[in-house]
């Protein structure tokens, strides 16, 4: 607290209680730079457990004011809500179920992010993997054995993600092109080129189907599942690539170089690392993930693809990878988070004859409350007075002033 | 080809490209002062939303419009204070405020007009005498809906601030170089703000247009991936609203080409006629691209002091 040394220590109070009602609540121990430089592992964890559930807590206390507003009730809807997607097996099965393409995404965005590539193409990769997928599936199945279908298929998925990357990779390699125009592009295009495949190249001809569709995948033919529950391998998958990813970050030379790019390009030009290679490598094994995520989500859970389905959930991984500062563990935590508030969501939300938009809407608050509980941490850890703060110890002193 | 099918297709095109064109204006103001503003498409959304609910208790679309921009800038407002004024990531707000604006909207039709649907009359355009009875011309150039007009003012407006005055500099100015804005006296922040204010407030307009305009009602996520597309725009124009102004008509001509083909019994997939100009761009960039321009300081929040 050394800013504030000067300052009597009633204000030293004031800053401590409202700095820590907006940050979260944190301990007073940790005030001291000293002390919260010095915090143990556990002390870590607790602090980040106070800064989800916190924006959690207000999040679902806005979106209550609109269900109250709107003339249910919020808590026996957030009752539902958590029922449905935890405490339910088979609610429990569906969120766990959801985790695996988020997963595989947020590996995909992992590498980017922490290479400093902003690849917000997922969606493109995504959807062009899942499109080939659900086309070559089902027609494979026949010729060959499941196992290799399997692994066949998700090579294809994951081949064709990381493709639909290359583009993107050379112009910033070659032309420091700025990537967000045109991984975005390239997603446009891959959406629109998925949509394309279903419908002419892939299409299930038989009659009696309404929206243009892929054939479908025999469920016995699907990626086995785990421990006599409809939870997919995929999620193992998922959880494998984080972790991998989270390991390639923190524990090999690749990872470090990746940082190095990622933190400073001059730096890494000094450094004699190769920043064209750096770069097109990320781009490749980024895509690679994406599109394994759309292969895993058809292979896993649809069987197939229908000409108007796209989930975006490369859109939603964004934020949530980023403020979970590329780290892996807590991306599997937060993943957890945002597919629990997705499946109890849109069960819920049927239930109340909602539109099941509305879990977005929870997602978000979470979200936008999350980046600012972050701020008002980061601000307090640098001994930074909040703005209300501030204006309360100028209020005070100004009293001071005025009694002296 | 005849009279009928030019009619249509220039004015499709025009009515196409009219809400890429403000919210794309926005946009390239935002960028131009440093700030990305990935919540664009939700400020559409909000937009189209606000716009159609004044305009139906109104019912006057040019209160719809002062509506939608309303809504549009509201919504910028917590760009305002998150990404400019604290300096958090502008992506992951961004994203945030879309997916928040996509809730908001989808809950509150829902909740209002998930039953009745109203519609909005047709909106006004100009009968001018004589010009508006010229085959073809007079209802493409004299017979839009007044809106398109303001749209087109504004294009050159923001061109000639940007290029030609004081503002226009500290815009540029702040998204090359915050700290010698900052130091040349100028307020950062301000600047920012405002820019962000005025991409909201486009956006939200761009959004009206579409629900005002367009189609007469509003549908949950009705701007259907609008926004994105308009950041692109906006990115690729090069911070030139002309440039942004010639790229929306060619998209908004793909769009209506699409129908038009489609009316004729030609059948194009609109998935190839909508991606096209996009690989026209890239393949143009790939040829080309080597002098990439974007404000030095995009994406980069300011804060005094630091770095």
């Amino acid at each position: 607290m050394k800013p504030t040394d000067t300052k009597p220590p009633e204000m030293t109070d004031e800053h401590t209680v409202v700095s820590d009602g907006l940050a979260g609540g944190l301990s007073n121990a940790e005030d001291t730079p000293g002390i919260s430089l010095g915090s143990s592992r556990m002390e870590k964890i607790r602090r980040s457990m106070l800064l989800t559930i916190l924006p959690l807590v207000a999040a679902m206390v806005v979106g209550g004011l609109f269900l109250f507003a709107l003339g249910r009730d919020p808590l026996a809807f957030y009752a539902t809500m958590i029922h449905r997607a935890i405490i339910s097996p088979s609610g429990l099965q569906e969120t766990l179920i959801r985790m695996a393409p988020l997963l595989l995404i947020s590996a995909g965005l992992i590498v980017a992010f922490s290479a400093g590539i902003w690849n917000l193409g997922g969606d493109g990769q995504f959807m062009l993997g899942a499109a080939l997928v659900g086309g070559l599936a089902a027609s494979s199945a026949e010729v060959m054995p499941r196992g290799l279908m399997l692994v066949l298929m998700l090579l294809i998925a994951g081949t064709l993600g990381a493709v639909w990357t290359i583009i993107p990779a050379v112009m910033k390699a070659r032309y420091g092109i700025n990537e967000i125009i045109t991984t975005l592009m390239m997603s446009f295009i891959g959406v629109n080129l998925a949509s394309l495949l279903v419908k002419v190249m892939f299409l299930d001809d038989r009659p009696g189907i309404q929206t243009p569709r892929t054939p479908v995948l025999d469920v016995a033919d699907r990626l086995p599942t785990l421990f006599g529950t409809r939870v997919h391998s995929g999620v193992i998958i998922g959880v494998v690539a984080v972790v991998g990813v989270h390991l390639l970050m923190t524990r090999t030379s690749l990872g470090l170089r990746l940082k190095v790019l990622g933190a400073n390009v001059k730096a890494a030009h000094h450094a004699g690392l190769g920043v064209s290679q750096l770069t097109i490598a990320t781009f490749l094994l980024s895509g690679m993930f994406m599109g394994l995520a759309g292969g895993v989500e058809v292979l896993g859970v649809q069987g197939f693809v229908r000409a108007d389905w796209n989930p975006s959930f490369g859109l939603v991984a964004v934020p949530l990878v980023f403020l979970a500062r590329m780290n892996g563990w807590v991306t599997i935590a937060f993943v957890f988070l945002l597919s629990v508030l997705s499946i109890g969501g849109e069960l819920a939300t049927r239930d109340a004859g909602l539109p099941n938009q509305f879990g977005l809407l929870i997602v978000a608050l979470v979200l936008l409350f999350m980046t600012v509980a972050e701020y008002f941490e980061s601000r307090r850890l640098r001994g930074e007075r909040t703005v209300w703060a501030t204006m309360a110890v100028r209020f005070l002193s100004r009293g001071d002033a005025a009694g002296e | 080809m005849s009279e009928a099918l030019i009619t249509a297709l220039l004015v499709g095109a025009i009515a196409a490209s009219v809400p890429l064109m403000l919210a794309g204006l926005g946009e390239l103001i935002s960028e131009r002062a440093g700030v990305l503003n990935v919540g664009l498409e939700g400020m559409m959304l909000m937009g189209a939303y606000g716009g159609f609910v004044v305009a139906l208790a109104t019912g006057s679309t040019w209160m719809g419009f002062v509506g939608g921009a309303v809504a549009g800038g509201l919504v910028s407002l917590v760009m305002v204070v998150l990404c400019v004024r604290w300096g958090l990531d502008q992506i992951v707000v961004g994203i945030g405020i879309l997916l928040g604006a996509e809730g908001l909207t989808s809950l509150l039709h829902a909740a209002q007009f998930a039953n009745t649907y109203p519609r909005l009359g047709k909106a006004a355009a100009p009968s001018i005498p004589w010009f508006s009875d010229i085959p073809v011309v007079g209802r493409v150039v004299f017979g839009e809906p007044y809106m398109v007009y303001v749209t087109l003012i504004a294009v050159f407006v923001a061109g000639w601030v940007l290029r030609k005055t004081p503002w226009g500099l500290a815009i540029r100015a702040t998204g090359e170089s915050p700290e010698a804005v900052d130091a040349a006296g100028v307020n950062v922040v301000l600047v920012r703000s405002l820019a962000t204010l005025s991409a909201g407030v486009l956006a939200g307009l761009g959004g009206a247009y579409l629900s005002l305009v367009s189609s007469g009602n509003f549908i949950p996520l009705m701007t259907g991936g609008r926004g994105f597309m308009a950041l692109v725009l906006a990115m690729l124009a090069r911070g030139r609203p002309i440039w942004l102004a010639l790229g929306a008509l060619l998209f908004g001509f793909a769009t209506a080409l699409t129908t038009a083909l489609q009316i004729f019994g030609i059948d194009i997939r609109p998935e190839i006629v909508n991606s096209l100009p996009f690989v026209v761009v890239l393949v143009v960039l790939t040829l080309f691209g080597r002098d990439d321009y974007l404000p030095s300081s995009l994406a980069l929040p300011y804060v005094r002091g630091e770095r």
